[in-house]
């Protein structure tokens, strides 16, 4: 396979791994709001917290965007 | 290419480089754009403070609001002791932030897309960390690496994975800023670029370039939360961190 062609399908590939992040947010946020009509004087106190992990599950889908732009410009 | 998306992250020198040491110093556009950040905080602030009255007016309030926020959670996440942090994670908050916000108009070089700033400003948070935990417990601050309660026959892993863990702590912090302010940006003149090439084409295809154009508008709208996000949890995670240093439970 042209190397140039290879790069490019593993870059392609390397952003399936920003699909998990987006599962990984949507199952926060959607377990915060469940949790936030259930208990609505709770929710603004657990607001933060929701916020936390979803940037920590984020960041998890960043990694896969990064190694995305170093196949691309870098390797 | 006509529409290139990386093209708005390339740093120029502004006044022609001379050379210090063997190294290559130059004013860049990163580095003007820098000094506004700094220049629209302290404006801001001086404005917001200037005549401080007891019914706030707009600047005021916005400039109460924008201190009580970072106020208030320090004061959730660090306890009464972390009030000496107060000034650096409001610092880095308002930096990342204006940061974020100027780089949304068009033209406008944005600072924190480059991992170098980004990577900077986690590294030097990671090594607070570790000088304060030191200052404050000791060599016993390493114990954070040793959970208390843990089967003795699997607390080498689970060291390991502490050690891991807390090493990984200023990549991600980094990259996540980098990462987010990078690909949204990149997704917006993608989206502006899709509006050029569809409106070059003439009759169906100005039609058509409505699509992408509503899409490249609502992207800028998100693109405002998360600049507002990410420097809400840039900030939040330093507060986090700096936690393990000041109380550690283990």
């Amino acid at each position: 396979m042209d190397p140039a062609a290879a790069k490019l399908i593993g870059a392609g590939i390397a952003c399936i791994g920003m699909g998990g992040a987006g599962i990984g947010v949507g199952h926060i946020f959607g377990n915060y709001l469940a949790g936030a009509l259930r208990n609505p004087a709770a929710a603004g106190a657990q607001f933060t917290n929701a916020l936390i992990g979803a940037a920590l599950a984020e960041g998890l889908g960043i990694f896969s965007l990064v190694v995305a732009l170093l196949l691309l410009f870098v390797a | 290419m006509a529409n290139d998306p990386i093209h708005q992250f390339q740093i120029h020198d502004l006044t022609g480089s001379f050379n210090l040491g063997g190294y290559e110093i130059s004013f860049t556009n990163s580095a003007l754009f820098m000094g506004a950040i700094v220049a629209v905080i302290t404006g801001f602030f001086w404005l917001a403070s200037r005549k401080a009255e007891l019914v706030p007016g707009r600047v005021q309030s916005v400039g109460e609001m924008w201190y009580g926020m970072i106020d208030n959670m320090v004061n959730n996440v660090l306890g009464h002791d972390g009030k000496k942090f107060f000034p650096l994670v409001f610092s880095l908050f308002s930096f990342v932030l204006v940061a974020n916000m100027l780089g949304m108009f068009p033209y406008f070089f944005t600072v924190t897309s480059h991992v170098i700033v980004t990577a900077s400003l986690a590294l030097f948070v990671i090594l607070l960390v570790v000088v304060v935990g030191i200052y404050k417990h000791g060599l016993g601050w390493f114990k954070l690496f040793v959970p208390s309660g843990v089967p003795l026959a699997i607390l080498p892993f689970i060291s390991l994975i502490e050690i891991i863990s807390f090493l990984s702590r200023p990549i991600s912090l980094g990259l996540r800023l980098f990462g987010n302010m990078l690909a949204g940006h990149i997704v917006l003149k993608v989206f502006a670029g899709f509006v050029v090439s569809l409106g070059t084409l003439g009759g169906l295809g100005i039609l058509g370039a409505i699509a992408p154009l509503a899409m490249a508008v609502a992207l800028t709208a998100l693109e405002f939360l998360v600049a507002f996000l990410q420097a809400f949890v840039f900030a939040i995670l330093t507060c986090v961190y700096l936690n393990d240093a000041l109380h550690t439970h283990h």
